[in-house]
Order: C-alpha cells, then structure tokens, then sequence
C-alpha cells in the first residue's frame, strides 16, 4: 500500500473554466476553504475559446426583452426536452450574474448611453448577448480568475482526477496525478463540484481542445450519478474547413449575428428554403428584412441564418451532400457582402470580429472583409451530461455536484449559442453555494484505501507494457469511428456498428502502451483519457438509438420526424451492478402553469 | 507533399539535447501540426502544451528558428525548409521537460498586485455607465491571453533574471489595464516604482514586437505607467504641494 500525498477541503472543484472558477469564487465566500483542481493551467479552460457573448436578458438594446423571453426561446430551441426549472433559473439570474462580471472588472462592449451592448444571436428573438468583440470567454475566464485568486483558493493546476472516492453513499473525495511529476494524490472533501467541460475530443471533427475528454461525466458515471439526454451533441454550424490543419476550429455565430449570410456554390443563399414551422412567424422572407434586423430595426424579423444551430448545421450537410458545396466540401459565409450597405465595412468587420479576421488572415490566408469563408459543420458542445437537481446542482451522490457543460438539462435537445456562457455563471454559482452549505453540514470521509490502490495500479498498468498499443493510435481510430458512425446524420445499422467498434477500442485501450517516465508524458496521459472517452462514447450511441425520432440535435435517418411519444421523456444512463451501461426513459417534470403560461404568450 | 526536418529539444533540468525529426508537411500546416504529428508517431512523451490551435489560450509558446512564437500560429509556408526546423522552450523560466517550463511565477506575481476596486455604481440599478471610447484602450490590454512570451523575451527576465525585481510586459501590462479602468479606485503607483520594478524597463520595445495579439505594450501601457510614476515621485511640484497637505 503506498502513501500519497493527501490534501484536504471542504469544497473540491473539478475543472476551472467559467463554471469551475465561479463555484469556487462563490463556496469560498461562503467562508469554507476551496481547492480548485484543473487539467491546464489556469485560465487557459475551454471558456477562453468562447466567442460571440454570453446570453442574458439584459434588455439593454431592446426594451422589450425580460426572462420570459429568454425562458421561452431557450425552450424552444431545446424542442421542449429541457428541465424547465434550468431554463427558468437560467433566465431570471443570467442578467444579474452579467452585471457582476462588470463589478468584478470585466469590460464588456457598450451602447451609445454607456451600458452593456448586446448583439443579436441564432434562436434569441431580441439582441441579448453581451460580448466583447468575438473574444467575450476571454474575457470572462480572466475577469473570474483575477477575481478569484484574491478569495483564498488554493489552485491545482495541471492534475488530472482518475477516480471519485466514496464511503457509503456519498462522496468522499477524489484520487489524481499532477503532470509534472507524475505522483498520485489525495484529496479529501466534504463536497465536490464537477465542472470538466465537455467531450468534444470523442469525435474527429471538433472546436474542442485535449482536455474535452468527458471526464466529469465518466467520473460521475462510475461513481453512480445518472447521465442524462446523452444524444443530443452540438455540431456548430460553422467551423473552419481549410486548410486541413484548421479544420474545426470555430467560426462565431457572431458573424451571422452582424450580418453574414450563408450561400452554396451557385451563390444562392439556401437558408430561406427551409424554415421551421415553429419558427416561421419569427423568421424574414426576405434579404431586406434580415439586414434590418441585423442593424436593429425592431419591426424585422430575423434572418434565417440565425435559427438554430441544429437546423443551420442540417441545411449545411443537405447542400453539401446534394452537390451544392464549396470546393474543399462545405459552404460559404459571407460577411463581406455588407460593403454594399456601409462605407467602412472593412474597419466594421475588424472591430466587431477582430479574432475572425486575424484567424482567416493568418491560418487560411483569407481576408474575410474581401473575401468568402467556406465552413461546415464541427463538433461543439455536448448539451447532455451529468443529471443534477435544478435549484441545487446536486448530483443523485449525496456531495457531488456539477455545473456547466459536464451537467445537463438547461439546453434540452439544442443549445441556443450564448447559452452557455450564461449556463456556467448561473449554475456555477449554486453548485459553489449548495456545495458550500453542504460541506457546513458535513464532515469529512473515511477514504477508501483499497479503491486507490486499484486505481493507481490501473494508472500505471500502461508502462509494463512499452511495446503496446499506441494510445494515440487508438484515440485516433475512435474518433473516426465516432464521426462516421454517430455523427449529424444517424442510423441504426450505423451506430450498432459503432456499439461493437467501441468493443475493440476498449480491448484495445486496455492494451495501450507508455514510453518514457511519468514525468510530464503525453502518451500516459492520452492512454488515460481513453477510458472517459470511451464511457461518453458509449453513453451517446446507447442514448442515440434509444431515442427512436429526431428532434434538435439529433437527427435519425431512419426516423426522421419527430415522434410525440419522445416528445416528453429523456434518456437517462447509469452504470449497472455488474459494471454494464444500462439506459431507461425518464419522463420529463411537468411544467407549472405560469410557464406554460409564459411559452403560450411567445407564441 | 515536402518533407521537414525539426530539431526538438528533449530533456529536463539535469539533462538535455535537440533530436531530430520529420514530418511530411500539408497545406496550411502550422508548426504546432508538426510536433502533435512527431507526438503521436515518433515521440509519444514528447511534452508540450497547447489547447485551442487557434491563437486564442496563450499555451503553446515555445522559440521557433530561436524567436519566441505561439506554434499554432506559426505557419510551416513561412519557414525555409530547406534547413532543420529548431524548436525549443522559453528561457526566461526554468525548464520542466522538453518544450515545458515552469511558469508559476507569473501567477505568483499577479496575486500580488492589488484588485480590481470599482467606484460605486453609476445607476440606482447598481450598474455603471462607460463610453466605449474610453475603454478602448483597456480593452486592448484585456486581449492579452497571458502566453508570456513578452516576458521570454525581456531581457530583465530573460539575461538579468530579475524575477525577485521586476513583474515584466505581462504584468505591467494587467496593471495598466486597471488603472486605466473607468471604474477604478485603486492606486497602484507606488508599487511599480518600490517593488515592482517600472525602472527596469528601458523601452526596447521587444515585449510589443513578439505579442501575438499586437497590443502595443511599450507606447501604450508601460510609458504612461512610467509617466505616472515620475508624476508621483519625481514632479517637484507636486512633491511640495503633497508635502504641504500633509502637514496640514
């Protein structure tokens, strides 16, 4: 039995993005003591990649904009699968938590009167986001971090958590390694929030960095919390396609928010062909109207290039797949065209979108003032997740908590593009708060010495075998499976395909071989991420094929309607006594009157 | 396609050399693309750090050809190829391993400087009211992504390794960014001259030459902090004046 090095809080984060540095700003506050535990250094989490703004009814552009506005469209966009307590919390609290990034030295863009600006945004009927320029995360991931090194937390950067230790029911705790040197540690908690982003690196064609690997939900899952609307993966309408060193990298929907359109290889802007049913009183019939609304004009309605992302990713892959592309396979987006209507589009363009112009000038030699960009569709956002109890944040594990991307039921079958930024401040702050007063109430675990021991003998299984698989290989060969398999379009016969490709991998990940030391070795650290990478995989498919219809994000082939028999339900995982994944059908909350009042009034 | 060569630097603290490596090279390439290729295929344990391969994290700063670079912004087409590709870590901290330092004093330094303390709010509502035209200028010292390759290339960090002295670009930089915040009440002058080291700077302008993000670090944040602190302390008039209120 070895002697690790051992840490103690009474609050534990996992992850230090928006939603990780905000529960840990708020538990401390509360006047408990907070470790704060992130794979990279901090203020590099995926927040920083955030773009276009963080949505909130601020109504400071448009007067007639308030929570019940936001509530109704974050449902509409959700197709009406989200946990209705999320979205309205999410609606009434994402403006004050706004205003207290400014207090906490946050810059944001402004209006004419010197008040927070907004711009437009897909599926937000009025200009809602916040922002700053098109490096709003920026922004928020440093505002968070100054803020809260001045609060007393004791930061662990670059360590990685293997395992949730717990005693009974509850969670005690939770085993790691930091990369530096390699060694295993302890950390003892009273509470735990899990705020570890998302699980985008589980596909090939993704916006995401290494570290979305899915841990929090694959921590989460082995230790008994249930995962719930698993299916439902983001594809972002817009990511880079050329060169191929680009490809997925993240076009802001902030182009299409100023005015950028999108048009297939005949120059046609395809986007008025289909429009949804439920949003065509919303929607302009025509390219006059769209400019309007996107220079304010308040009696237009929006252009079609901002509905939703799910329907604007489909549209993409229909003229693609029908012949209609660009020539390296996706389509155009246009925000130059706008030197039609104003004089110093040029200096506009580079004000508004200043990260867009350096990445398209510097990466793909594009000028996007002069020129087109071709885009198509890339790996974004994983609305499901980690099944907490709205108002708490509480997992079903007495103790762990989880907010942000890693947590789900805010976004249904489709989240609305600045929804998550506003997502990980509210939910951030009452992971932090709940998990503070439930560290009050608590005290520290017995820590359960055998499940350690296990846990670092499979850590450190891969180097006794130097001349095995190589991990890479292995995460490589998945993430295509995962993108061909279970990716925008889906079909039974495909994913029970993946189920059994996924039988392989596993067999093959626990073959995966390390050379080198454990001292800051990325091969090790690749061979462990497999296993979450693995867990989410597997958990996506399974959910996918349960949900026999399609609706936002997921899209069936071979069911594609929607079907009211799923219209209230959501898929639900957890881990079976024998290690098995095992999926049901959870019926939704039903929703009291005054919001379904509230949803009837948007109409 | 054209083949590159590279020479890597392996190794930690104790010991250490450049290797050498190839990788076919594909259009668009950027340097980061070569070392995850070498990464995966040649050098699993090759260690270096990276996250958003779009210039926008600050991660994955090392020297390219010896100039101090973000390598997933550093395209392959604006190298010669003809010679070997060197690639080696920062200088101004100490090593870890291969492309890895250790950068902790940075956040070291930042703790120390004094936050944000923001004037009572404007409106009843409790929020402020700010032109755009006057945060223009903070804004552009909020776009730093902390890379620290400003600091690298300082030579007070870099040849004088004045850690114990001097904050560096970075963090003069995050100081100017406060005291030119609108909202701000705080006065941070008197440590850039005692313990932060303002003195040290003798323009040379290479912090604002290797900025990713092209914030002009020298003109427009050092030399009016610089200003500043001689306002403070050196203004003889101002000197008399502050002495004559304090007697008072």
């Amino acid at each position: 039995m070895a002697d690790y090095q051992t840490f103690q809080h009474d609050v534990l984060v996992i992850g230090a993005g928006g939603a990780g540095l905000r529960a840990a700003i708020e538990a401390s506050a509360a006047g408990v003591s907070v470790g704060l535990v992130c794979k990279s250094l901090l203020g590099k989490a995926h927040t920083v990649m955030a773009e276009g703004g963080i949505a909130a009814a601020l109504g400071n552009v448009d007067d007639r904009d308030n929570w019940k506005v936001h509530f109704a469209d974050t449902m509409r966009g959700g197709q009406y699968v989200n946990q209705w307590r999320m979205a309205e919390l999410h609606a009434k609290e994402a403006p004050d938590r706004v205003r207290e990034l400014e207090a906490w030295g946050a810059v944001f863009d402004r209006t004419k009167d010197g008040r927070i600006l907004q711009r437009n945004f897909g599926g937000h009927r009025y200009p809602r986001l916040a922002h700053v320029g098109d490096r709003t995360g920026l922004e928020m991931i440093r505002t968070l971090q100054d803020h809260g090194i001045h609060q007393g937390i004791e930061v662990y950067m670059e360590h990685t958590i293997l395992a949730l230790l717990k005693e009974g029911e509850r969670v005690v705790g939770a085993f790691g390694y930091e990369r530096e040197r390699g060694r295993f540690k302890i950390f003892r908690a009273k509470a735990i929030v899990l705020a570890t982003g998302g699980l985008g690196r589980a596909y090939k064609i993704t916006s995401n960095s290494w570290e979305s690997t899915g841990d929090g939900l694959s921590l989460a899952y082995d230790a008994g919390a249930e995962l719930i609307d698993m299916e439902f993966i983001q594809f972002h309408p817009t990511g880079m396609i050329w060169p191929p060193s680009v490809v997925g990298i993240l076009v802001t929907e902030g182009v299409r928010g100023e005015g950028g359109i999108l048009t297939n290889n005949e120059g046609k802007r395809f986007m008025f062909e289909q429009i949804p049913e439920n949003y065509r009183t919303q929607t302009a019939d025509n390219a006059e109207e769209g400019w309007r609304y996107c220079q304010g004009d308040k009696n237009a309605r929006r252009p079609p290039e901002l509905l939703t992302r799910d329907h604007v990713a489909r549209c993409i892959v229909r003229e693609i797949k029908e012949g209609r592309g660009t020539p390296h396979g996706g389509v155009y987006l246009d925000i130059a065209w706008i030197k039609e209507k104003m004089s110093n589009s040029a200096e506009h363009i580079k004000r508004k979108l200043p990260s867009m112009y350096h990445q398209f000038k510097q990466l793909a030699d594009i000028d996007i003032t002069e020129q087109p960009m071709e885009v198509g569709p890339t790996t974004h956002y994983a609305m499901g997740g980690i099944h907490v109890d709205a108002d708490t944040q509480m997992s079903r594990i007495p103790g762990l908590f989880a907010a942000g991307e890693c947590a789900a039921g805010i976004n249904g079958a489709n989240r609305l593009g600045g929804n998550s930024l506003s997502d990980i401040v509210v939910f951030g702050k009452r992971a932090g708060e709940y998990a503070a007063k439930f560290a009050k109430e608590n005290s520290l675990g017995q820590i359960d010495q055998g499940k350690i021991d296990l846990a670092a003998s499979e850590a450190v299984a891969p180097f006794e075998r130097a001349a095995g698989e190589n991990p890479y290989s292995v995460q490589r060969d998945l993430r295509e499976a995962m993108q061909d398999l279970v990716g925008i379009v889906r079909t039974e016969s495909e994913m029970k395909t993946a189920l059994e490709k996924l039988k392989g991998f596993w067999e093959r990940a626990n073959r995966a071989g390390v050379i080198g030391h454990r001292e800051f070795n990325p091969g090790w650290h690749t061979a462990l991420d497999l296993k979450t990478l693995l867990t989410v995989s597997e958990a996506i498919t399974l959910a996918a094929l349960e949900r026999k219809e399609s609706r936002g994000a997921q899209f069936r082939d071979d069911y594609p309607d929607k079907d009211d028999q799923f219209a209230k339900v959501n898929t639900m995982i957890s881990k079976a006594a024998d290690g098995s994944m095992q999926i049901r059908l959870d019926p939704l909350p039903e929703m009291p009157d005054y919001l379904k009042q509230v949803i009837e009034e948007m109409k | 396609m054209s083949t590159a060569t590279f020479k890597i630097w392996r190794g930690d603290a104790k010991a250490g050399g450049f290797e050498d490596y190839s990788t076919e090279v594909a259009e668009g390439m950027v340097v980061l693309d070569a070392v995850h290729d070498i990464q995966a295929k040649q050098a699993n344990d090759l260690a270096c750090r990276w996250n958003c391969k779009a210039g926008k994290c600050g991660s994955c700063s090392a020297e390219v050809n010896g100039m101090p670079k973000l390598m997933c912004m550093t395209r392959m087409s604006d190298l010669a190829l003809d010679k070997p590709i060197t690639i080696e870590p920062i200088k101004a901290f100490p090593l870890v391993k291969d492309l890895i330092t250790d950068v902790s004093w940075n956040f070291q330094v930042k703790k120390k400087i004094k936050k944000f303390k923001p004037r009572a709010p404007d409106a009843a509502d409790g929020t402020w009211r700010m032109a755009q035209e006057d945060i223009d200028r903070v804004q552009e010292f909020r776009k730093c992504i902390e890379c620290f390759l400003c600091q690298d290339v300082c030579h007070v960090l870099r040849d004088h390794r004045k850690h114990d002295e001097f904050i560096g670009p970075r963090f003069l930089i995050y100081v100017a960014a406060l005291e030119m915040h609108p909202l701000d009440t705080e006065d941070r002058i008197p440590e850039l001259k005692a313990t932060q080291g303002i003195g040290y700077c003798n323009i040379t302008k290479c912090c604002t030459k290797v900025c990713p993000e092209n914030i002009q670090i020298t003109d427009n944040a050092i030399i009016p902090l610089k200003e500043r602190v001689v306002d403070q302390f050196y203004d003889p008039l101002g000197w008399i004046w502050r002495k004559l209120k304090k007697n008072r």
